[in-house]
């Protein structure tokens, strides 16, 4: 009895060691900003801004954990992003409905997320091969149908701008939208029997389907689940620019994967932490204006990005090594 | 007489490979049946399709007089009909804790498919007592499948296909790999099956440790059935010659075969 409890002790200290060592990173990095440029980092403007912009980056973070515990990749959301935002956008200007936008816009992610799912599960191609071609396929297409023109979107005049676009008292609505999605995938992942069958596939995909989970239909459900947070990423920022712009989603890659491997979910699969995704976000997403109101130029960035990176990874791996020794 | 399953001239192929050649397989009601043959005779194929894993391309099935639809069918389906398979460790997830995968496939959700956590532990917990005889291993609930040693993965699988109470038990090689001491629990486990009035295949290289235990024993070779045996009727000796003849050479004498 006493072995088993101190067991199970040691397991819970493990489990929470990598995430306790990201929130330490997160509050020294801010911390190091607070230094560097009191004058920005100890108002609260900068931060009004971070709970603007970084929850665009988190929606499609969160998304893309789910792909990851599932063992797979999506490379297509940016240009997601974009075909959603676009379509959001035309329809909302011919209709003049909001939720007719909203509802077109989300489906045209799910569609696509479905061709992905489909090109993965009934086709075979490996993900990231899958998902690259879409990637190039549907920015195309979103350029294509907009002839690659920005287009404003009057969204300012409806009852909804409130609802995306402003804040709650000081709190801009998108951290709102952030917080709770995060806190639904969290409990989609871990408490739900989807969450449990996309870690069963990335963690041993024949044991998932020797023991009854249809793999391909929960495969091709991840992916649609990514490609709609994606348009809501996509729509979301309509609303906060009150524009569509073709290039929408560009540069959203890299730092979206970024965060999510900053927060300890792995390319293996089979694990995702959805709390270390919502503080890789933050991260990741604060570090430029950090660096550049430091005085340093623009290209620390990306050094420094990459510095985080390596370590926070470096910190999973060792302390996932010593929980499994 | 309803058998508990009946296979009639199943023929199953992959990628134009064709693995089973007109299977006619049947296993009775209260009946321990041995599927025998070399690598690669066929024997994965079929449990896999008794299992709901693989579909076949021709032929008919009925698991309980039931007509089998092979696009239709699935390893949900199978365990609904009482077919419960132990892949051994091959069908467990390693990251995962104990008691999601007991219960992965046949979760314990509420109407909107969250899991009741508390629950499955729980059941996982007793199982662990019952079934596993797991005390002072220091393995709980929690803990992860990959923190288990081989024999302990083997008891999980085994414990979820008892917990389960099947009517009818596939084994995929039930005893390889394993302490003298855990083959004799495999064989307890076989035992208790067939006392309870139930039904098992197992498939094995090895059948030595398993004869005592079996009724009947099928032998697949390249695809087809080439001999059918009564355990009363064939000493064990006997049986690894039939199989060492069948194997060494490379074709079926199904005459010899006593075939029932």
């Amino acid at each position: 009895m006493n072995n088993l409890y101190n067991n199970s002790k040691a397991k819970s200290t493990t489990r929470y060691k990598s995430q306790i060592a990201l929130i330490i990173m997160a509050i020294s990095i801010f911390g190091l900003f607070m230094i560097t440029s009191p004058e920005v980092f100890l108002k609260g403007r900068i931060y009004q801004a971070f709970l603007s912009t970084v929850p665009i980056m988190g929606f499609m973070a969160l998304g893309l954990t789910f792909v990851l515990a599932m063992g797979e990749i999506d490379l297509s959301f940016p240009s997601v992003m974009a075909l959603s935002g676009y379509i959001f956008a035309v329809t909302f200007e011919a209709t003049n409905s909001v939720i007719l936008a909203f509802l077109v816009g989300l489906l045209s992610g799910a569609i696509v997320g479905f061709i992905n799912g489909s090109l993965i599960t009934l086709i075979g191609i490996p993900s990231i091969v899958a998902t690259l071609g879409m990637q190039f396929l549907i920015r195309g297409f979103s350029n294509i149908i907009s002839s690659g023109l920005a287009k404003r979107v009057a969204l300012d005049t409806t009852s909804s701008y409130k609802i995306f676009a402003e804040r709650l008292w000081v709190i801009p609505v998108q951290a709102i939208w952030l917080l709770g999605l995060a806190i639904f995938f969290y409990f989609l992942l871990l408490r739900h029997k989807f969450g449990e069958q996309a870690l069963f596939i990335g963690d041993n995909q024949e044991a998932a389907r020797m023991m009854g989970v249809n793999v391909n239909r929960m495969k091709t459900m991840v992916f649609i689940l990514m490609s709609v947070v994606a348009s809501f990423a996509g729509i979301v920022s309509c609303y906060r620019m009150r524009t569509w712009w073709p290039t929408m989603g560009e540069g959203y890659l890299m730092m979206v994967m970024a965060a999510v491997f900053v927060g300890g979910t792995s390319m293996f699969g089979g694990e995702a932490s959805i709390e270390g995704t919502f503080i890789g976000a933050f991260i990741i997403g604060s570090l430029e204006a950090g660096i550049v109101a430091a005085g340093l130029s623009g290209f620390w960035t990306q050094f420094v990005c990459g510095i985080l990176i390596i370590v926070s990874i470096i910190i999973h791996t060792l302390s996932k090594r010593r929980k499994g020794s | 007489m309803e058998k508990l399953l009946e296979m009639k001239n199943i023929y199953k192929s992959f990628d134009g490979v064709v693995a089973l050649k007109g299977i006619d397989f049947k296993v009775g009601y209260n009946e321990v049946v041995g599927l025998l043959g070399d690598n690669g005779a066929g024997k994965s194929t079929l449990i896999k399709i008794i299992s709901g894993v693989h579909s076949f391309d021709k032929g008919e099935m009925y698991i309980k007089g039931i007509k089998i639809n092979p696009r239709r069918y699935s390893v949900k389906i199978a365990h609904s009909l009482g077919v419960e398979t132990v892949y051994q460790e091959k069908a467990l997830a390693e990251k995962q804790t104990l008691w999601r995968n007991i219960f992965i496939g046949r979760q314990i959700t509420n109407k909107l498919g969250f899991i009741d956590i508390r629950k499955e532990k729980e059941e996982t917990n007793k199982i662990m007592r019952v079934f596993m005889g797991f005390r002072g291993i220091g393995a709980d609930a929690d803990s992860a499948i990959r923190t288990l040693s081989g024999g302990e993965r083997e008891g999980v699988a085994i414990s979820r296909a008892m917990y389960f109470e099947a009517d009818l038990v596939i084994l995929d090689e039930p005893t390889m790999a394993l302490s003298l001491q855990e083959v004799n629990k495999v064989l307890k486990f076989i035992q208790d099956i067939k006392n309870k009035g139930k039904s098992c295949i197992y498939i094995s290289h090895n059948i030595a440790n398993i004869y005592p235990v079996s009724d009947r024993f099928v032998l697949i070779d390249r695809g087809k059935i080439v001999g059918t045996y009564q355990r009363k009727e064939i000493s064990l000796h006997e049986l690894s010659e039939e199989m060492i003849r069948h194997t060494e050479q490379g074709k079926p004498v199904s005459q010899s075969g006593r075939k029932l």
